[in-house]
């Protein structure tokens, strides 16, 4: 009776027993690649707004500080969102009759809120709290990115939990002088290696937390 | 086989092998110290199953129409497809800015405004927090006059120096009573929708009508009235309509007292009380720490002498003579229960007025005359005028009255005898006087005494009838036209506190509904048909406080919650001569004695409909969802047989006889019979304000789904808080009942050696004797070596968090669980989950009895427990996924989103603190009910574990305030929801790491111990002993 498979097909049989470890590593990467692109976690993408509002415009070219508008960024978790009262204060003058300003004005008129797309979404179960960030000398754009260059704002970080911890364990990566927090062209990149020896004096002067009490789940999660 | 059948055989089976199971069980151990349920004392079998197993056995199985392994069958497509739902994206979020925002506020952070909660006739001041424009969570004022810090001791280091913030549970429990959906929503007439427009058309044409006649054929019925404002607005609209009248009834009023007061000084006043200056107190029938005006004041400056430390080393003494355990019972140094009929002779006898019927009283009789103006004999609401006026004689011999009781006006508008009040009504009823009816508050229809009922027969012949209420109630039934009520956080209004000050009502948030509130239905029947609430609260006071600067002080008022020193002036009245007796009634020759009281968790029944209150245990009995008809075992025996709750047990369900009560009236019903150590014998307590027909969903909604029984059938207006002569038969039925008294115990699960030493207590005089507990710590321990938490800081030293609770201060009032509740947004679960040890309270108050015999135990203790948060938590090395791990300031953190539900650190856990979402028990869909959670706490979903985390949030919130501003938190400066709420200052929570932190004293205090500290846990959440004060001329026997 002949053989029901050829020598060759051996070979065939190696490749799939072999290739299956591989198949499920490259799986395994594509599983976690995909966790952390921009597709599951939303970073990069730009949300469409009701108010082709431009951060470029008033932050880059106007030179408006974030804190005109985020008033509570410095005394509470959240940052604040101006109320359309804010916007009227310069657009009763300029730009008074622009169709793009139209909600704005149909707000005010109403007394009806806009409803802005929330645009940096973290999960329920985290919370967050702006006003200790900004004291202990973690900037805007550490997290928010180059808001200067936005005309359409989008999520510069994945917002993941890996991204918070690795600021949450090693702080003097990223802190600040008390003068740069708003400051939107500072980045840890430009000082170099100088970086960790001051972000390590910085960390001592403004007494943030040893790392242990920043890992602790409790710090973020109740 | 049917299914009905499969289920029956299969219960068979299982109560055929439990039953093998139980007769292997060892000889029971008996004599046991403390015990929570006479169970424990008996040491039956389910008692012992309850301590091995947490969850009690087949849980699921029981009654359940869908079987687990049914719904497995069903459902195995969908829950192997079920891990795929957690792969959706989340739709966008978004977020809402104002158009103007308000001054003052800033996004995220909470506001607190100053108001009152009416309840018991009087105001409660509260503040209130606000989270983006919705009311979350109520605290005590610690501003107002009735929380100022204790004057005693004045020096100790371990004094509360803050105002009080306490509430009772009532208080915390109204959020849950703004938000609920079942409250009616819209003005109808004869069930139609109509608008507000055409009741004022409709009220306006009556009065019209009644105009001529000067109103004759008006009555009103309202509550109690304590507002000045609405009591001025109702006498102005009286002068307007000479004929019209103005009736009060609420089913607990003070007529006794009141009644009381007339017959010793010929007028009525209004007591309060300097417990901070009295070492001896005695009472009579008067639970005065958890039940009547001012009671919050009362417990918290009572404890304040009980606190014994370094500094003060002595105590008061409490004497309490009751019918029926009490809150106040359990915390006395001497407690009598007796026979509601033996108390006048006992009463006259220390009084000095007769013989002495037992060798204590005149123990006690001395002990007071050495106390002379330091002590207080105080007498329940409940106990007949002439016990009252005998109190009032007894201060007055005393010398107390000017130093610590003192008389002032009575704080009601017109204090009224309600009975004769609500009797002038049901004449004018029956005589067909009455062309219009307005019942503003109150269901009388359910709560009149049966004998002025105001059923429909009698109310149908007022023409017309207007009920103003917040739910469809019995009332609204049997009333043409019904207002739908503000709850007292949409409206403005004034109330007083216990003392007169005057405190302010101050709406939070615009009514949800249609609600109005009485100020305005009662504004239709004036000249001004339209005004607000706001006006006519500030121009009432704008006549009572003329002067340029009006506005200032009225902003000050409205910031504070309260006017300042306005509390009512002490007055001189004097007892009018000798006390006569009442003539005596004769006594029925046999039969048992019956107690009215309030319940202690939905008052007088308008609370039915509140979950919270109605799954919270009752302190003594634990009952939660029902009330039941409380007798003594050696009546147990007489009645049923039995003398144990549990004796009649089928399965594993909580059974208990159903009795028959009948009065000599003739009036029964039917109730659950519930054995309570230390019940006189032949004396039955009911709980009125269960069997409502319309509550509403959770209260009951409909006829043959009611919960509780009506014990309003049984009560005489002659006769509202005893009776005699009542006739008590066993029915043969059974009765299912969700108590926790056996849940979560904390006995040795392997029975071995001496019953584990969990409750500590002590005479004053055996521990100024240097009498200590003995230390037991020859367990073996499987943790690790004390690892250090405290020092885990890399810049200064860390916050270590850490607890003390007093035992020798809680009352057993539960507050605490329920500003938990609301805090933390914990989920109510029903009566069926009850059964089965599912409730999701993060504190429990558990309840001890004293003692080796049933029938007289020595004494009470309430103990609260919370998780203990372990240094060396036994709840985290069994966990799988890390869903339990340890943040390092030492609180044993609980991770919802790691947590896959294998209930192993449950189990581990010996103080049984933790709780399993089984069900979907949070309400996700229900709108009202997103506004009221606390936005700073999750709101956990089914599977998870959860259990107290020390009000993290708070901790957090508290640590970013003084990091912003720079500095280290102050002690007290965070305070658990738990801690906040205490009247007495039991709980006590703070930086273990700070040796000034009152928390840290406390645990140096020679009292602290740690609870289970044999087991080498090491809790951050430790207790300190209870001590009590016995004269020591009176032997117990």
């Amino acid at each position: 009776m002949p053989q029901i498979f050829h020598h060759s097909t051996n070979a065939l049989a190696k490749i799939t027993i072999y290739g299956a470890v591989f198949i499920a590593v490259a799986l395994l990467w594509v599983a976690v690649e995909l966790n952390r692109s921009s597709w599951n976690t939303g970073q990069w993408v730009e949300r469409q707004q009701p108010v082709q509002f431009s951060h470029k415009h008033h932050t880059g070219d106007d030179g408006i500080d974030c804190r005109y508008c985020h008033t509570s960024v410095e005394d509470s978790a959240s940052a604040g969102m101006p109320s359309t009262s804010v916007c009227m204060n310069c657009h009763k003058q300029i730009w008074a009759d622009s169709p793009y300003l139209e909600p704005v004005r149909a707000s005010f008129r109403s007394g009806k809120p806009i409803e802005w797309i929330r645009v940096h979404d973290l999960p329920d179960y985290a919370y967050f709290n702006h006003s200790i960030h900004v004291k202990k000398g973690v900037g805007c754009s550490t997290c928010h990115g180059r808001v200067d260059e936005q005309p359409i704002m989008y999520q510069a970080a994945t917002l993941q939990m890996e991204w918070c911890l690795a600021c949450h364990r090693a702080p003097e990566r990223f802190l600040r002088p008390v003068d740069k927090i708003f400051d939107m062209t500072w980045r840890p990149e430009n000082k170099g290696a100088e970086q960790l020896a001051e972000g390590t004096k910085l960390k001592a002067e403004y007494r943030v937390q040893g790392r242990k009490i920043l890992e602790s789940c409790s710090t973020c999660h109740r | 086989m049917s299914d009905s059948d499969r289920h029956i055989n299969f219960k068979l089976m299982r109560d055929h092998i439990l039953s093998l199971q139980d007769r292997d069980q060892e000889t029971p151990r008996t004599g046991k110290k403390y015990w929570r349920s006479l169970e424990e004392l008996a040491d039956t079998p389910e008692f012992r199953e309850f301590v091995v197993r947490e969850f009690p056995q087949q849980a699921e199985g029981w009654n359940d129409p869908l079987e687990r392994r049914t719904f497995m069958k069903l459902m195995g497509a969908s829950l192997a497809l079920a891990g795929l739902s957690g792969c959706v994206f989340q739709p966008p979020e978004k977020i809402v800015p104002y158009v103007n925002q308000p001054e003052n506020y800033v996004p995220g952070k909470p506001l607190f405004f100053a108001s009152a909660m009416p309840l018991l006739g009087v105001a409660t001041p509260i503040l209130v927090r606000s989270n983006e424009g919705r009311p979350t969570k109520i605290e005590g004022n610690p501003d107002h006059p009735n929380n100022r810090p204790t004057d005693f001791p004045p020096e100790d280091p371990l004094r509360d120096p803050r105002g009080s913030s306490a509430t009772d549970i009532f208080s915390q429990a109204a959020i849950l009573g703004l938000y609920d959906p079942d409250r009616s929503q819209t003005i109808t007439y004869r069930e139609d929708i109509r608008t507000w427009t055409a009741f004022v058309g409709a009220m306006r044409g009556v009065l019209d009508e009644q105009r001529g006649k000067q109103g004759a054929g008006i009555r009103f019925l309202t509550e109690t009235i304590i507002s000045p404002s609405l009591g001025a607005q109702i006498n102005d609209l009286l002068r307007a309509l000479p004929q019209a009248k103005w009736h009060q009834w609420e089913p607990a009023n003070g007529d006794n007292r009141r009644a009381g007061a007339v017959t010793a000084f010929g007028q009525p006043v209004n007591t309060t009380y300097r417990f901070d200056l009295a070492q001896r107190v005695l009472s009579i029938d008067c639970d005065f720490l958890s039940g009547m005006p001012g009671t919050l004041r009362y417990a918290r400056d009572f404890y304040a002498r009980r606190r014994v430390t370094e500094a003060n080393r002595d105590m008061n003494r409490l004497y309490v003579i009751e019918p029926t355990p009490s809150n106040t019972g359990a915390s006395a140094d001497h407690a009598w229960t007796v026979k509601p009929s033996d108390i006048e002779a006992l009463a006259r006898a220390l009084a000095g007025q007769g013989s002495s019927p037992a060798p204590w009283v005149d123990a006690i009789r001395r002990d007071l005359d050495q106390h002379k103006g330091a002590s207080i004999v105080l007498v329940g609401e409940n106990q007949p005028p002439y016990i009252h006026a005998l109190g009032h004689a007894m201060n007055s011999a005393l010398g107390n009255v000017g130093k610590t009781v003192f008389y002032t006006d009575p704080l009601e508008v017109n204090p009224v005898d309600q009975r004769q009040s609500l009797q002038d009504l049901v004449n004018d009823l029956e005589g067909g006087r009455v062309d219009l009816l307005v019942i503003i508050g109150g269901n009388p229809v359910h709560n009149t005494p049966v004998d002025l009922k105001l059923d429909y027969p009698r109310i149908a012949k007022a023409k017309l009838r207007v009920h103003l209420s917040e739910y469809k109630d019995e009332t609204t039934e049997v009333c043409h036209w019904h207002v739908p009520a503000a709850h007292f956080l949409e409206t403005w209004g004034d109330t007083r506190s216990y003392d007169g000050t005057i405190t302010i009502m101050q709406p939070l948030i615009e009514p949800l509904h249609e609600g109005k509130s009485a100020y305005e239905l009662l504004a239709l029947f004036s000249d001004q048909y339209d005004r607000r609430p706001y006006d006519i609260v500030k121009s009432y006071w704008q006549t009572q406080k003329p002067g340029a600067d009006f506005e200032n002080f009225w902003r000050q008022t409205i910031h504070d919650g309260f006017m300042a020193d306005s509390a009512l002036a002490a007055k001189t009245v004097s007892v009018s001569g000798q006390i006569q007796p009442p003539p005596a009634t004769p006594a029925p020759a046999d039969g048992f004695e019956l107690i009215f009281r309030t319940d202690p968790s939905i008052y007088d029944g308008r609370f039915a409909n509140n979950g919270w209150l109605q799954e919270l245990p009752k302190p003594l009995t634990k009952v939660t969802w029902d009330n039941v008809a409380i007798v003594s075992p050696n009546s147990a025996q007489q009645i049923a047989g039995t003398r144990t709750n549990r004796g009649a047990t089928k399965g594993r369900e909580h059974y208990v006889p159903q009795i028959e009560i009948k009065t000599q009236q003739g009036q029964s019903v039917t109730a659950p019979m519930w054995i309570m150590p230390g019940q006189p014998d032949g004396v039955i307590t009911v709980h009125v304000g269960y069997g409502r027909r319309l509550a509403g969903r959770v209260g009951g909604g409909t006829p043959d789904q009611l919960v509780g029984f009506d014990a309003y059938q049984l009560r005489s207006s002659w006769e509202p808080w005893f009776t005699r002569g009542v006739r008590v038969t066993n029915t043969g039925l059974d009765y299912a009942l969700a108590t926790t008294q056996l849940h979560f115990t904390m006995e040795d699960p392997n029975f071995s050696g001496e019953p584990r030493d969990i409750v500590r207590q002590h005479t004053l005089e055996q521990f100024l004797g240097g009498e200590r507990h003995e230390e037991k710590h020859e367990h073996p321990s499987i943790y690790p070596p004390e690892y250090n938490y405290k020092n885990q800081a890399e810049n200064a030293p860390n916050y270590a968090w850490g607890m003390a609770l007093d035992l020798n201060n809680c009352i057993g009032c539960n507050a605490c669980t329920i500003a938990c509740q609301a805090e933390n947004n914990i989920p109510v679960v029903g009566k069926t989950e009850v059964v089965r040890s599912r409730e999701m309270h993060w504190i429990r108050v558990d309840t001890y009895f004293q003692g080796g015999d049933a029938n007289q135990p020595e004494g009470t203790t309430f103990m609260p427990v919370p998780c203990m948060h372990c240094e060396n938590a036994p709840c985290e090395p069994v966990c799988p996924v890390h869903a339990t791990v340890h943040s390092a300031e030492g609180l044993n953190d609980m991770v919802y989103n790691r947590c896959v539900g294998t209930k192993y650190c449950s189990n581990n856990c010996p103080y049984k603190v933790r709780r399993f979402n089984f069900f979907l028990y949070q309400d996700w869909d229900t709108p009202l009910y997103q506004l009221m959670r606390n936005p700073d706490v999750s709101v956990r979903s089914r599977g998870v574990m959860e259990k107290c985390t020390y009000c993290v949030q708070r901790i957090q919130n508290g640590k970013i305030q003084a990091e912003l501003e720079g500095r280290r938190l102050r002690d007290g400066e965070v305070v658990t929801a738990c801690q906040a709420v205490c009247p007495t200052d039991v709980i006590v929570f703070g930086d273990i790491n700070d040796p000034n932190s009152r928390v840290a004293k406390l645990k140096e205090n020679e009292r602290n111990y740690d609870l289970l500290g044999e087991l080498n846990t090491k809790p951050r959440t430790s207790y300190l002993s209870r001590l009590k004060n016995p004269n020591p001329e009176i032997s117990r026997g």
